[in-house]
């Protein structure tokens, strides 16, 4: 840059400052250029963040002062009365959550996993039909269908009572059928990504096919079987209209549907009890969620935006 | 069963590679793996037999076979040799087939059939069902004295003086549900009623008046026929005869209210029904044809709340999508900048609506929102008692805009990394060229952007057509549409409708019709589904 003449100088710098955003700015400038986006960031906060305060706030009030202003008042009694109401057993709502999400979500992880080691290693006749059921079957949520899930668990319930109407094992086999569908496409495509070269040569050297599925596959995919198995259990976990339908019983109910009583009866009485029970039912699946979220979010593009 | 491979490796020839078809035969199954293997399958097999069992006896000869056909084709697949991929994709594909696939065939099925709570079972169930509860006084029976009795154990139990047609006396004694027996009365009181009796003695006034309810309540048999006359005592004193409302004629198969003689036929439509057109409820479960769906059509009742919630459906979807669209997208271009401080905490403030539990959210929105006690109103309109979730209007703006707030981080996130794939030479070129920045925007980044886009906002569309949660937890679908036939409300979208018809407590539930509108919804997506396939590449994906 030698020899440049000073007009040419404040041009590159001028151009350079354009390009680059590398100005000094004077207070108006700073506010038009970045001060705005300040503004609205934390307008956007406020609103992102306001209703979770709130909860917060509303289960640490006294039951008599919680609309007014944020904080007003500290107890810690809402969070003792929600595990000593016997009519609306909290401490169970959570156990059962975690059983049925985690049993369901470990369940449906494996049947994906054995189905998607069948499309990607295995060739068969309706391999690529089979493929193709399962991402149209894929588009029918079950709730469309839970006038017949409802009946046909009635009927089940006639011939093997402890799988009918109320049962927990039931509503997990439900889950378990809206497995396939969810997650073995997504599976088959990380499996795909397993060189086959390495079946190959263990099958070489002996290895049964299952020696293979249990030793290869799924050794290999664990980290990502994980994250799908977590993501089955947020989802499951969130789920309220199957549970609403067949868990009739008010221990054997899980959080979302447990937690619709406080809400469902007179607003205002409860309203401090069911926020401690909502932040303490909030807390697993938001720091698990914040925790996968990259994840949550490539997986949930993973098969529209290719890179 | 270890990753590490023994003995020496190969480098197989490039042909084999591709083909692993030899894979398909499996090597030799462990001694374990059989023994668990055939365990397995023994308990399955045992639990299906027995379901047999019961069905053969419930007379479901249909459902019997299918259990068994299914029972055997398990057995055959993992008891032969060979066949892998049958071994492999079995689990899943029954428990697809049962509670994905089936279902939605019997959603269909359900549709045709009146099935609901007034009819829930079958034909002898229902015309049993209409004897026992359809009772009343008979009249022209006399009435018989009565004495309330306790038993040696404290047992309540009642006192008949009774006479027969030749006038001559008995006295019997029975307890609630009971067949009267005959007792050796003891004492009499000036009217010859019998007070008392071998091994059972009078209750006094005021302990009666403690157990009323149990008292009036009472039935006591005449026989051990069940449909036989009773006594009940509306009085503690005096025993009334009752017997069924209904008399029923199997040679007829008719049923005659005895108190004014009218006769019900059986109407084909799973009710009996009088020449008149009024039916007698329970009735019983038939297929129906097409009645559903003609109620849909021709019953106004049905059909403008239907109308009216399928828009409303359709709106709350597209608003949903094209509002948290936007403002993810406006927010992922401002923040898309690496200069900008704060930008990490920004977003994750951001993103936490997303990540608290969604039935929460709504649970949470619909106490700020509350009419007299909720925080937007007590404090942000300092006091005003805006009806946000009982107006049919303002309801519709409410569930929209905490639907925003739910649903504006997941575009936000799926637009800030569309973004950054768009390589940041273009819009460097753009600049230099002069292109101004809403230029830019039009015509470089928001086309990127929606080719990779699109699948998820047609996704998203998706998920809010069927969006029940928000919907019944926020607002219950209210308020109530007090014109139409069934129980619907003004923010009803189509699956929280058919929810409410199928499950909602205190009005009937009609389980042919909820399915009938879902067999409506299955179409609406199956169509949606067909052109998003049609426009997305996923299926030439598959090889």
């Amino acid at each position: 840059m030698d020899e440049l003449s000073k007009e040419e100088l404040k041009a590159y710098k001028e151009a350079k400052s354009l390009l680059t955003d590398e100005r000094r700015l004077s207070f108006g400038g700073w506010l038009r250029k970045k001060g705005w986006k300040h503004l609205v960031g934390w307008v956007m906060v406020v609103y992102s963040i306001f209703p979770i305060v709130y909860v917060i706030s509303g289960s640490f009030a006294n039951a008599d002062q919680f609309t007014s202003t944020l904080f007003s008042s500290f107890t810690t009694q809402n969070y003792v009365d929600l595990f000593e109401d016997p009519y609306r057993p909290f401490a169970n709502w959570f156990v059962n959550t975690l059983f049925i999400s985690g049993t369901a979500a470990i369940g449906s992880v494996f049947l994906s996993a054995l189905a998607a080691y069948a499309f990607s290693r295995l060739r068969f006749t309706g391999r690529r039909a089979g493929l193709l059921t399962l991402i149209l079957v894929q588009m029918f949520p079950q709730l469309l269908a839970l006038v017949a899930i409802y009946a046909l668990l009635v009927n089940i319930g006639n011939v093997f009572p402890f799988l009918g109407i109320g049962s927990q094992l039931a509503l997990i086999m439900v889950y378990l059928g809206g497995a396939l569908g969810a997650n073995t496409y997504l599976m088959y495509g990380f499996f795909n990504t397993i060189p086959k070269e390495l079946d190959e040569a263990a099958k070489i050297d002996g290895a049964t096919h299952t020696q293979i599925f249990y030793g290869i596959i799924l050794r290999l995919a664990a980290p990502i079987l994980a994250v799908i198995g977590l993501l089955a259990f947020i989802g499951t976990s969130s789920d309220f209209v199957l549970a609403n339908i067949i868990l009739t019983k008010p221990e054997s109910k899980t959080l979302a549907v447990g937690l619709y009583m406080y809400v469902s009866d007179q607003f205002g009485q409860r309203w401090t009890i069911f926020a401690a029970g909502a932040v303490l039912a909030a807390i697993p699946i938001v720091a698990l969620f914040l925790y996968l979220q990259k994840y949550i979010v490539s997986g949930l593009t993973g098969g529209a935006v290719k890179g | 069963m270890s990753t590490e491979t023994r003995g020496p490796t190969w480098q197989l020839p490039k042909g084999r590679t591709k083909s692993n078809t030899a894979l398909n035969d499996g090597g030799t199954p462990s001694l374990f793996g059989t023994l668990v293997k055939i365990v397995l399958l023994g308990l399955m097999s045992a639990a299906m037999v027995f379901a047999i069992m019961i069905l053969i006896g419930n007379e479901d000869y249909l459902f019997a076979g299918i259990v068994a056909v299914a029972t055997l084709i398990v057995n055959w697949v993992y008891l032969r040799r060979g066949r892998l991929p049958a071994k492999y994709l079995a689990p899943g594909l029954i428990f697809m087939a049962i509670f994905q696939v089936y279902v939605v065939g019997y959603s269909g099925y359900i549709a045709f059939t009146n099935y609901g709570s007034m009819h829930n079972s079958d034909k002898d169930d229902a015309i049993n069902a209409l004897l026992l509860n359809g009772q009343t006084r008979i009249a022209g029976e006399p009435v018989y004295p009565l004495t309330v009795v306790t038993d040696d154990a404290g047992e309540l139990n009642f006192l008949v003086t009774l006479t027969d047609d030749a006038g001559a006396m008995q006295v019997k004694v029975a307890a609630d549900g009971e067949v009267l027996q005959q007792v050796t009365p003891t004492e009499f009181n000036s009217f010859g009623k019998a007070t008392a009796a071998e091994g059972y003695t009078e209750l006094p006034f005021r302990e009666i008046a403690a157990i009323q309810e149990d008292v009036v309540r009472a039935k006591l048999y005449l026989s051990d026929d069940p449909d036989s006359y009773f006594l009940m005592t509306p009085d503690a004193s005096q025993a009334v005869v009752f017997g069924p409302r209904l008399d029923y004629d199997p040679e007829a198969d008719s049923m005659t209210r005895v108190e004014d003689g009218k006769v019900f036929f059986d109407s084909g439509e799973g009710t009996y029904r009088s020449s008149d057109g009024e039916d007698l409820a329970p009735g019983w479960r038939v297929e129906v044809g097409l009645l559903n769906f003609e109620r849909a059509v021709t019953d106004p009742g049905i059909r403008e709340p239907l109308v009216r919630v399928t828009i409303w459906t359709f709106a709350f979807a597209i608003i949903s999508v094209l509002s948290t669209f936007i403002l993810g997208l406006g927010l992922a271009l401002l923040f898309n900048d690496a200069k900008l401080r704060g930008q990490r905490w920004y977003r994750v403030a951001m993103v936490l609506p997303y990540a608290f539990p969604g039935f929460l959210s709504a649970f949470v929105w619909r106490a700020l929102y509350n009419k007299d006690y909720g925080f937007i109103n007590v404090v942000l309109f300092g006091g005003a008692e805006i009806p946000w979730l009982t107006d049919e209007f303002l309801v519709k703006i409410s569930i929209l805009l905490v639907n925003l707030w739910l649903g504006f981080p997941y575009m936000f996130l799926i637009t800030t990394g569309a973004l950054q794939s768009i390589p940041s030479d273009l819009m460097e070129s753009a600049r230099i060229d002069g292109a101004s920045a809403w230029q830019q925007l039009r015509l470089i980044k928001l086309p990127l952007l929606l080719v990779s886009v699109a699948p998820l906002l047609i996704t998203s569309f998706a998920f809010n057509f069927n969006n029940f949660s928000l919907i019944y937890l926020l607002s219950g679908g209210g308020p109530k549409d007090f014109d139409a036939t069934i129980n619907v409300g003004h923010s009803d979208i189509l699956i929280s409708m058919v929810y409410k018809i199928a499950f909602s407590t205190g009005e009937g539930r009609d389980f042919g019709l909820a399915s009938a509108f879902s067999i409506l919804i299955f179409f609406i997506v199956g169509t949606i589904s067909y052109f998003s396939f049609r426009r997305t590449k996923t299926l030439e994906d598959v090889n």
